[in-house]
């Protein structure tokens, strides 16, 4: 059995606090933070993680107030402030 | 294994440098090193094992042999640079590449190119919906700590890779529904025949058939399309005659993989058939430069180990050793060859798309918008598909699938890259 | 097929609207298309629409036109991307600054608006170019289009009118009273249309037009980091720079909120690709004026090769020596802007009707002074 995790990261997706293992990724993030719209496409439609690989840029978010962050390539970091859009 | 920069460098020198830190990059970066050469390897992810060796965020390996080799690279005195892309070669012998905060300038007298592949991607109404993804996608996301305990899942497309990716899911905690599979019953079965031929292969194979007992391995059925209000609720699968809607929580699906050749093409490396032409040592028609693995054609793998292996020995002249293992290869790609063949994509699936289903997401561009041109080029210009960030990786496959197109050249940033990674070469003067 | 009154060699923004303006006179018009609608230098080229006090003849043309483009405006299609956000030329220093204004008593004695931007006003404009720079001019009339949907919309109108388009048939030569195609074809028309572009020279052999290199960059989506189409002053400096390798800032806001980042000229370089010292000497230029650029995702580059002439004016109206050919090439980095006015004035000479501007120093057959190699 893997051993209970019980270090983490705690970032906050659109204000909210959230958990995850250390090294997870943003997205995973994102996704366990319930929200399910990553972004807006070009005509206002919701987006989310497709290729998991870097390559699709559906995942992108705004990551410190810096735009177009592909979520799915960063690592969490402790007091990230991650925000996807309206 | 060291870090090739410490901070405050911006610039390398190497004699081998390895593009691509999947299994042909690994295998090349290990032999090149034994060599004695001074080996650099450069993966655009946050971790070694490319996808296929994709390990977790909980650094547990995905399996016992890219355990041992990671071992290999890490006891060797190999550079390594990860989360870095390559986006741009502005003199022969020097690439840029970019990470989230550096630019950096790599020189090397001989370049191995592992760039591996993506997945292949098909529109069909409901596919921009949050909740599908592709199938090695949703098990890069669940590695990269996804939790999928207690989700519906449909696995569909193409490829061994769904049963790959079914198996993970399920491990991980998944409720997988059902694996639909496009290939014909009947090609399936002529390949697992086959499949006597390759025993290593036959076992995997049924390993991961034990690990799927209780879900449903359908042939000859592909998804149609896919609905929900803000998020995936459903999918409806059909096998030509009947369709049947599957409530899911979410779909992962995936036709097949696309060879990532655009470093190579870059480069000036004459494509065949959409792969990267190499001799039978892996050198492609720039001198100097090798690649290996999924960019000369989609092969698994075995075939990776073994081109990586053999582009390591020879671009150091080893060219003896790298013979010993032409045979090896030889089996390999013919293993890749049945895989082709088998999981080719039927007629069908071009007929998936509606007017109104965007082929190209980044600039939402419709297939009814995309249909009209006679070529990608007019398509681009006047709908301005292509012309996103992913560059064509998503849809321009699709294109070529769907309207026979030859998707055009590539030109520098071979991915989007900040304004001063494109300013630094003319630093150089 | 019964011979065309018009045929048009090229389906670039100049030889749409030359088919759309013949079509609209009642011709019967037929354009030949080697390759893409619009895929040539109207592709590579920024789409801006600018009136340039170059010289008097290059005022007369880029107004005539700019005034004709916003005659349209309401109509254009929203592809088209039509945004009115005028030009503002940036003095990088004092020096540059005192040029201003005699720059802008151009503009205004010729009835077209400018206005002087200090120091001051020119951060509150454009609050993301650099502090310290000398000032500026705004002309607010100024625009930028999408030009590949702008050469198909006028082609569309054309068709409406009953013009025919060939594509994927390429002009082997010029003959007497027509074409022949590189499939072996000769197709007969009353009059013939040169506007090919950099192979305008190819198919009119002595025409003067060599091609000139240029890079762009894209970015993603900044929306609202830049309003106006921003232009250096030296700008003028590099587009007549007749030997060296130059590039000037100049940077465009589209309607997606994309930059589009220029430019570049360079003679005498045949080979399309992108060439990485010259892009980055470009680029270093912009993050010189606009330095948060830096950080900025470039999406995609590309290059594109101008026509050019060596006085800088395009070639519209009659080729000497041939009694049905007409050229309307040449147009270097103003093709986009003077496509209108082109097609207008060509077909009033077609026609033998005055037009609006003189046509003497476009005349495609007049003498260059002394300009060798340019």
């Amino acid at each position: 059995m893997a051993p209970r995790i019980t270090e983490g990261v705690t970032l906050r997706v659109n204000g909210a606090a959230v958990t995850m293992p250390t090294g997870a990724s943003v997205a995973a993030a994102v996704l366990a933070a319930g929200v399910t719209r990553f972004r807006r496409s070009v005509l206002g439609e919701p987006r989310a993680a497709l290729c998991g690989m870097g390559i699709c840029f559906e995942c992108r978010v705004t990551i410190g107030g810096r735009a177009h962050e592909r979520s799915c390539q960063i690592v969490c970091a402790e007091g990230m402030d991650v925000r996807t859009d309206d | 294994m060291i870090e090739m920069f410490k901070p405050g460098e911006t610039t390398a020198s190497l004699e081998v440098l390895v593009i691509g830190a999947g299994p042909a990059g690994i295998a090349a970066a290990c032999i090149a090193d034994e060599s004695g050469a001074i080996t650099g390897i450069v993966d655009e992810n946050p971790g070694i094992g490319g996808q296929i060796w994709r390990g977790t965020s909980q650094n547990a390996p995905s399996s016992q042999a890219a355990q041992k080799r990671s071992q290999d690279l890490s006891k060797s005195k190999a550079q390594l640079l990860l989360g870095a892309r390559v986006i741009a070669q502005p003199d022969a012998g020097i690439l840029i590449a970019e990470t989230a905060e550096q630019t950096y300038t790599l020189e090397c007298k001989r370049l191995i190119l592992a760039t591996g592949a993506r997945e292949g991607f098909l529109p069909f109404p409901g596919w921009t919906l949050p909740g599908v993804f592709g199938a090695g996608g949703l098990q890069a996301l669940v590695k990269s700590g996804l939790s999928v305990r207690g989700k519906r899942i449909v696995v569909a497309g193409s490829g061994p890779l769904l049963l790959a990716v079914a198996a993970y899911l399920k491990k991980s905690g998944a409720q997988v529904l059902q694996i639909a599979e496009q290939t014909p019953l009947k090609k399936l079965r002529a390949f697992t025949n086959r499949l006597v031929r390759h025993p290593a292969k036959a076992w995997q194979a049924l390993q991961l058939k034990l690990s799927l007992w209780g879900v449903p391995y359908r042939a000859g059925i592909w998804p149609v399309r896919a609905g929900g209000s803000e998020k995936l609720e459903w999918v409806e699968l059909t096998d030509g005659k009947e369709t049947e809607r599957v409530e899911c929580d979410y779909l992962a699906c995936g036709f097949n993989l696309a060879p990532n050749t655009e470093l190579a093409q870059l480069l000036g490396c004459e494509l065949e058939n959409g792969c990267v032409r190499v001799d039978e040592f892996q050198e492609t028609t720039q001198p100097g430069v090798y690649c290996a693995g999924e960019p000369v054609g989609i092969g698994g793998l075995e075939t990776a180990l073994i081109e990586g292996e053999i582009a390591g020995a020879a671009c150091l002249g080893h060219r003896d050793y790298a013979r010993t293992l032409f045979s090896k290869r030889a089996k390999a790609r013919r293993f890749a060859a049945l895989l082709e063949t088998t999981f080719a994509l039927r007629d069908e699936l071009r007929e998936l798309a509606r007017p109104d289903t965007f082929v190209c997401r980044c600039e939402d561009v419709t297939y009814e918008r995309m249909a009209g041109h006679g070529s990608w080029r007019s398509a681009k210009l006047q709908t301005r598909c292509g012309m996103g960030p992913c560059q064509g990786r998503v849809c321009g496959p699709a294109a070529e699938f769907l309207f026979g197109w030859k998707v055009d050249s590539v030109r520098p940033p071979i991915f989007p890259a900040r304004v001063e990674s494109l300013t630094v070469a003319g630093v150089r003067e | 097929m019964a011979a065309p009154d018009v045929l048009i060699i090229g389906a670039g923004i100049v030889g749409a609207a030359c088919a759309w303006e013949c079509a609209r006179e009642g011709f019967q018009v037929t354009v030949i298309e080697s390759e893409t609608v619009g895929g040539g230098a109207t592709a590579a080229g920024m789409g801006h629409l600018l009136v340039l006090d170059d010289s008097e003849a290059e005022f007369a043309l880029t107004s005539y036109s700019v005034k004709l483009w916003r005659e349209k405006m309401e109509e254009l299609p929203p592809d088209v991307e039509f945004l009115g956000c005028g030009t503002l030329w940036v003095a990088a220093d004092d020096e540059e600054a005192r040029l201003l204004p005699k720059k802008r008593e151009f503009y205004v004695s010729r009835g077209v608006r400018a206005e002087i931007l200090d120091s001051q006003t020119l951060a509150e404009a454009e609050p993301n170019l650099r502090r310290g720079l000398g000032g500026g001019l705004q002309v607010p009339d100024d625009a930028v289009i999408y030009s590949p949907c702008a050469a198909r919309y006028f082609l569309a109108r054309a068709q409406e009118l009953g013009a025919r388009l060939e594509i994927g048939r390429r002009v082997a030569e010029i003959e007497r009273d027509g074409v022949r195609l590189e499939a072996g074809t000769h197709l007969a028309a009353g009059i013939i249309i040169n506007a090919a572009g950099t192979a305008a020279a190819r198919l009119t052999p002595g025409a003067p037009i060599r091609p000139r290199k240029g890079h762009l960059v894209i970015t993603e989506r900044y929306p609202g980091f830049v309003r106006h189409q921003l232009v250096e002053m030296g700008y003028l400096k590099s587009a007549h720079s007749v030997t060296t390798d130059s590039v000037a800032f100049n940077v465009q806001p589209r309607r997606t909120g994309q930059l589009l980042i220029g430019s570049s000229r360079q003679y005498g370089v045949e080979e399309r690709g992108v060439e990485p010292r010259l892009l980055a000497r470009m680029l270093a230029r912009a993050v010189e004026f606009m330095p948060e650029l830096r950080n900025f995702e470039a999406i995609r580059t590309w290059t594109g090769f101008r026509a050019a002439t060596p006085d800088k004016l395009p070639l519209i109206g009659a080729w000497p020596g041939h009694d049905r050919l007409y050229m309307a090439a040449g147009h270097e980095g103003l093709g986009i802007t003077t496509s209108l006015a082109t097609a207008r004035l060509l077909v009033d000479e077609i026609l033998g009707r005055m037009s609006a501007i003189p046509r003497v120093p476009y005349a495609a057959g007049r003498k260059f002074n002394g300009a060798a190699d340019h």
